[in-house]
């Protein structure tokens, strides 16, 4: 059985260069990266460069891509992308019914579906997870389920989700709460389960209740190991709901995705793009720094 | 008087599915008297973890009974604080949390402020004051290892257990620290049951000291009173002349005569229901040579004389 323990955090590239480097190398790797940033912006603007057409067909097709202003790739030009950066921001909540509404508003969706499967999920796999972790009876009746199930993508559920739920919101929670499950689940079992012994002899010992043995001995042993599994989880629904919005439609920032490439508008789908990564990498950051709350040192 | 820790007959079996099952220790038998500081010394192996770990109620005696204070043990009690090899302190919480914790079980509708008092007490009494909200992480092994000892000390037990208390530490802060817990025990009358592998360290602070055979089927082989004056401290014990004797017999008794022991040929005036009481600090100890044989017979009174004269 795979687990995640807590010495297998996922480690960003900035984590990594704080550990390994001094302040000054940092000051340095933050000049690097504006430079790999300018180095980026500066290709990008080489190879969306206007060019000369006057073969027809090809000028149609740009028209189409580009709405007037053409580009040899059908990429939009920086500047282009800036204003249109600018363009969603500045008004990211206004809604213009069902096909038409605000960036924000898009993300905000999708975002409540995400928090809501997730902590659905939580209120699930962090009790059963204690349950099965303290007791290997249980741990060894329900192992061949989570086996069975933990290896189903998650978007596999989706039509059986639409077909007893019928509901495209609420099947896309589902999902979110399918995906969430297993890493949480499998985390607490783990952390639970290698809770040290020392603690809970002392915890028998000092003859602590059952309540102040899980809430204050088992509970803080295994929180490290417990919000990893949270921030995997996090990341997978975060991954999940572009795809499962792209799916069954409506709203959603995967949705906003399906509907800018349908209208072949390139610039809102790669502003889109960027957006799904800026939202995963706060919710990140936010797991980060929780897991450092409970972050104790041996 | 009838002794306030009666231990009978005791013996644990580990049995498992790959091997054959493994009789650790059997007929165990010793008791301790109220307020008695009792050393138990053997080799590595021979199960004193497992008599503890019995003792303190985490672990089963496969047959046998321990009886404290008139009542038969059966499960972990506050009645008994036990300080564990590795301090075993939550590394989440604070020196004072720590201390606290056993504190508030043992008496749960305490104020705050009589909580903190109390903890404060302790942590003081093992000279932990000004470092009450460090984290174990921030404290030195020493340190650690105090905050283990205030814990037990805290829930004022009716018995100290303590398994190797000192065996991660270096020689200066191991002194520090047993002076402070033979004061500690001296002012409060603890009675306390300790495992060292430290000969000195027995000597300095047991008034019995067990020694147990290889095992397995480890026994009690001896029992060795300690004869050094109460008040014995440890910059001047080794000028005292009981004090080579004592730690030759202890020092035999490791590295040759605990293995005799062993096999389960012990002689035949052997009986483990009462394993031979010695007194070697009695013994004539005319040039500080040791007499083995002579050791286990009860010493004559005019060695008794003669340390009181140096006493
Ligand atoms: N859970 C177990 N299953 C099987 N055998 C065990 C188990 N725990 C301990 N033993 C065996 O019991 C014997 C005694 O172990 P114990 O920990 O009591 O020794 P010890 O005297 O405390 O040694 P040390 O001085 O090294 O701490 C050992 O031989 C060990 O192999
Ligand atoms: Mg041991």
């Amino acid at each position: 059985m795979i687990v995640m323990t807590r010495n297998v955090r996922p480690i960003t590239l900035s984590q990594f260069a704080i550990a390994s480097m001094n302040k000054s190398s940092t000051y340095r790797a933050g000049l690097l990266s504006l430079a790999i940033f300018g180095l980026i912006l500066l290709i990008w603007h080489l190879a969306t460069l206007p060019v000369d057409h006057t073969i027809g067909g090809d000028s149609e097709y740009a028209k189409l891509m580009g709405g007037g202003e053409t580009t040899a790739s059908g990429l939009p030009t920086p500047l282009q992308m800036g204003e249109a950066i600018w363009k969603h921001l500045s008004n990211p909540f206004y809604d213009n019914g069902a096909n038409d509404k605000g960036i924000g508003i898009q993300l905000a969706y999708s975002i409540a579906r995400v928090l809501l499967g997730f902590a659905l999920a939580a209120l699930l796999a962090i009790p059963l997870g204690f349950l099965i972790g303290m007791s290997p009876l249980v741990y060894r009746a329900l192992d061949p389920f989570i086996q069975l199930l933990k290896p189903i993508s998650p978007l596999a559920w989706m039509p059986l989700a639409l077909y007893t739920i019928k509901d495209s919101t609420i099947s896309s929670i589902f999902v979110i709460f399918v995906c969430s499950l297993w890493p949480m689940l499998l985390n607490t079992v783990h952390g639970v389960a290698s809770v040290r012994r020392d603690w809970l002899n002392v915890a028998k010992t000092l003859e602590a209740s059952v309540l102040r043995k899980a809430f204050l001995v088992i509970l803080p042993a295994a929180a490290p190991t417990i919000l990893t599994g949270m921030r995997i989880s996090m990341g997978i629904a975060w991954l999940v709901i572009v795809a499962a919005e792209m799916l069954v439609g409506g709203t959603g920032i995967g949705y906003f995705v399906w509907n800018e490439w349908n209208n072949l508008s390139l610039t809102n789908v790669i502003f889109a793009i960027l957006l799904i990564g800026a939202v995963g990498m706060l919710l990140d950051l936010i797991f980060g720094w929780l897991s450092r709350l409970v972050a104790y040192q041996e | 008087m009838d002794a306030f820790l009666k231990v009978e007959d005791l013996s644990r079996l580990y049995r498992s599915a790959r091997s054959e099952p493994l009789l650790v220790f059997d007929q165990v038998n010793f008791s301790v008297q109220k307020g008695e500081f009792v050393c138990i010394v053997g080799h590595s192996g021979c199960g004193k973890s497992t008599v503890l770990n019995i003792l303190a109620g985490l672990d089963e005696a496969t047959s046998g009974v321990v009886v404290m204070d008139g009542r038969e043990v059966s499960g972990p009690s506050l009645d008994r604080g036990v300080v564990f090899q590795n301090h075993a302190l939550m590394p989440w919480l604070s020196a004072e949390k720590n201390v606290a914790f056993g504190v508030r079980s043992r008496w749960p509708d305490w104020s705050r402020q009589k909580l903190a008092a109390h903890c404060q007490k302790y942590l003081d009494l093992v000279g932990l004051t000004g470092s009450e909200h460090k984290k174990p992480a921030e404290l030195s092994g020493g340190m650690k290892q105090r905050v283990g000892i205030a814990r037990a000390f805290a829930i004022e037990p009716k018995m100290l257990l303590l398994d190797e208390p000192f065996g991660a530490l270096d020689a200066l802060t191991r002194g520090l620290i047993q002076d402070e817990l033979k004061k500690i025990c001296a002012a409060t009358h603890q009675t306390v049951f300790m495992i060292t592998h430290d000969v000195d360290e027995a000597i300095l602070l047991s008034d019995k000291i067990m020694l147990m055979s290889n095992g397995p089927r480890a026994r009690i082989a001896e029992i060795v009173q300690n004869t050094l004056p109460a008040d014995r401290r440890r910059d001047t014990i080794h000028k005292d002349p009981q004090y080579y004797p004592i730690r030759n017999h202890l020092v035999d008794f490791l590295v040759s005569r605990s293995k005799q022991f062993s096999s389960s040929d012990f002689p035949d005036s052997y009986n483990p229901r009462q394993p031979p009481l010695v007194k070697p600090g009695l013994v004539v100890a005319d040039c500080g040579a040791y007499q083995g044989a002579d050791a286990q017979q009860p010493a004559p009174p005019r060695h008794v004389d003669k340390v009181v004269a140096n006493s």
